[in-house]
């Protein structure tokens, strides 16, 4: 980061209002929805200078920046964005948006039918990555936005993939980052875990517990537990916690918190628990787990066949959720299509985290990468 | 790691040999492009387009730094995922003799690249021969500049080498230059004496 990064200061959550139903994957019509997004920095008069976030699994649409003066805590990729950062704030007109399906702001299960006056719950339709992208053209179109650059990380790289793929006319420029076009059965297992916790949690009540005194809290943060386990790597885990017990240099010998990667694993569930919503985190992980861009097309080459961005592919070496090889599957398909293709496999010890880490490595190679794709638009 | 002789007159006179045998606006593939240097020159003095693949991280980013379309990765392995006549020119710049399998990395050049433009340091040179001759060590030079088990040219050959190489496998010799002490020639009267007298040879060639 260059000593002239700065924040993009204070910022407020805005919400658009999509008021007519919109035909999902599945075929059901859904609407209203409301979108809560952060913009940063300005449109110019083209109105192609604009970038959009895609956010990872639990992510919303606080990017950057602060929402008030005594906020402690910045936006998740607020290392990113900003003036002079790697999505440069002084250039770009900066969208990022909660996705559809998710608990902050934007219409999910936990959102109010306006039908019956109730949150929709488990009544809310199962929605896909195509669905998330389709509500947020609508954001950038009412935005004013012509052309695109669309950017993410993990389950983000999904959806900017799945721009490039369905929304060619505008999209401009794909950066996915530790991602894929499609999850490992590996990956599905993990999120079917995830599920099952959830769904086998007492207080579930078929996800009817809005309003209720008990909350599925036990089987979110069983999931965000699991989740945690795939986000790192062993070595990641060795070296942040090893086999260290938690106060003592000595067992308990009986069931509770011994050692300090019990700890960290029951510290990041119950944090979770506060700011997430069960029912969300099934429709989320259910959406991840149905993507597969080869799977719609035929093939990734089918996929890729009619987009017309440049790309920017990176992986993380440690990252075994969705590993280099995945990248790499995408760059081969970009490659055969005669595509523009760039990709890094960057050297991590973090493990899928990585790409909310390592941002000084990924500074050097997005703002390099944008830069050329703005010479080349000028 | 493959560039010996970083900034030295000799790769200049390289860069600007290799840039001079390519046409305007070509389709260029640089395999093993350290720092992006040469595919730069060719954008930006021959308008060419091209992607150049880079096995080191850190020189994979400088070259995306200047403003090249990279991947980084084995050369062979992405070499291989090209299709046929893909590019104009496919280049191996100081790198044909560390390659593992260098037979199979020349097909694949001339089956995705109309022509392929190739250069190494000629084992052939006559201080070359001299230092083994007369010092009974692995030789070290400018070019070669390491020792024998930290090497990375496993492959080391002269030019009378790829002269028979493309005899035996109908590869057709465009062009061919050859440089010793940072001064380029077109030859030296016959195989024997280039292959004598150059350290360094540049060939373009194709199926």
């Amino acid at each position: 980061m260059t000593s002239e990064s700065q924040s993009v200061g204070i910022v407020e959550t805005k919400f658009f209002h999509i008021n007519e139903k919109i035909e999902l994957e599945s075929g059901c019509m859904f609407g209203p929805v409301q979108v809560a997004y952060e913009t940063y920095g300005r449109l110019n008069e083209k109105k192609d200078n604009a970038i959009l976030l895609l956010h990872a699994l639990t992510g919303d649409a606080h990017a950057a920046g602060f929402h008030s003066k005594n906020d402690k805590k910045p936006g998740w990729w607020d290392d990113m964005v900003g003036p002079n950062k790697a999505f440069d704030t002084n250039k770009y007109f900066i969208i990022s948006s909660n996705m559809l399906g998710g608990c902050s702001g934007t219409t999910g299960p936990c959102s109010i039918n306006p039908e019956t006056n109730k949150p929709y719950g488990l009544t809310f339709p199962v929605i896909t990555i195509s669905d998330t992208v389709k509500v947020q053209r609508k954001l950038v179109e009412h935005l004013g936005v012509k052309k695109l650059i669309v950017a993410g990380g993990s389950m983000g790289g999904m959806q900017a993939l799945e721009w490039a793929i369905e929304q060619p006319d505008m999209v401009s420029a794909c950066i996915t980052i530790a991602s894929t076009g499609r999850l490992t059965a590996q990956g599905i297992a993990f999120n079917a875990v995830g599920r099952n916790a959830i769904l086998s949690d007492p207080d579930f009540n078929n996800g009817d517990y809005y309003g209720r005194e008990k909350q599925p809290e036990k089987g979110l943060s069983i999931a965000r537990m699991v989740g945690h386990i795939t986000y790192l790597c062993e070595d990641a885990m060795h070296q942040k916690f090893g086999r260290r017990f938690q106060s003592k240099d000595k067992p308990n010998f009986d069931f509770n918190i011994d050692f300090e990667v019990e700890s960290y694993l029951e510290h990041q569930g119950r944090v979770f628990v506060g700011r997430f919503d069960a029912n969300s985190y099934l429709y989320i992980t259910k959406a991840v787990d149905y993507f597969d861009a080869a799977g719609k097309y035929g093939s990734l080459e089918e996929a890729f066949k009619n987009t017309n961005a440049k790309f920017l592919i990176m992986s993380f070496s440690s990252d075994w959720l969705f590993p280099t090889q995945q990248s790499k599957e995408l760059v081969k398909a970009l490659v055969k299509t005669g595509k523009d293709v760039s990709f890094c496999e960057i050297d991590s010890p973090c493990g899928h985290d990585a790409f909310l880490l390592e941002f000084e490595t990924q500074t050097k190679i997005i703002k390099s990468f944008l830069a050329k794709e703005r010479r080349l638009h000028d | 790691m493959i560039n010996h002789y970083n900034e030295s007159k000799g790769l200049h006179l390289n860069y600007s040999i290799i840039t001079d045998l390519i046409e305007k606006n070509s389709k260029v593939l640089d395999l093993g492009c350290g720092e992006g240097t040469l595919l730069k020159m060719l954008t930006d003095e021959k308008n060419c387009s091209g992607v150049g693949i880079e096995i080191d991280q850190k020189n994979a980013i400088k070259s995306i730094e200047k403003g090249l379309s990279i991947i980084q990765g084995d050369l062979l392995e992405w070499l291989q995922t090209f299709a046929d006549n893909e590019y104009d020119y496919v280049i191996l710049n100081q790198t044909l003799q560390s390659t593992q399998k260098p037979d199979i990395v020349i097909q694949e050049m001339i089956r995705t690249g109309k022509k392929a433009v190739i250069s190494f340091p000629n084992f052939g040179y006559w201080r070359i021969r001299a230092y083994l001759c007369l010092q009974g060590k692995m030789p070290k030079s400018n070019i070669l500049p390491f020792e024998w088990y930290d090497t990375p040219n496993i492959h080391l050959l002269t030019v009378k080498d790829i002269f028979e190489f493309c005899k035996q496998r109908n590869i057709k010799i465009l062009d061919s230059i050859y440089m010793k002490r940072a001064k380029a020639f077109k030859n030296f009267f016959t195989v024997t004496m280039t292959n004598l007298f150059t350290e360094e040879a540049i060939f373009v060639i194709s199926k």
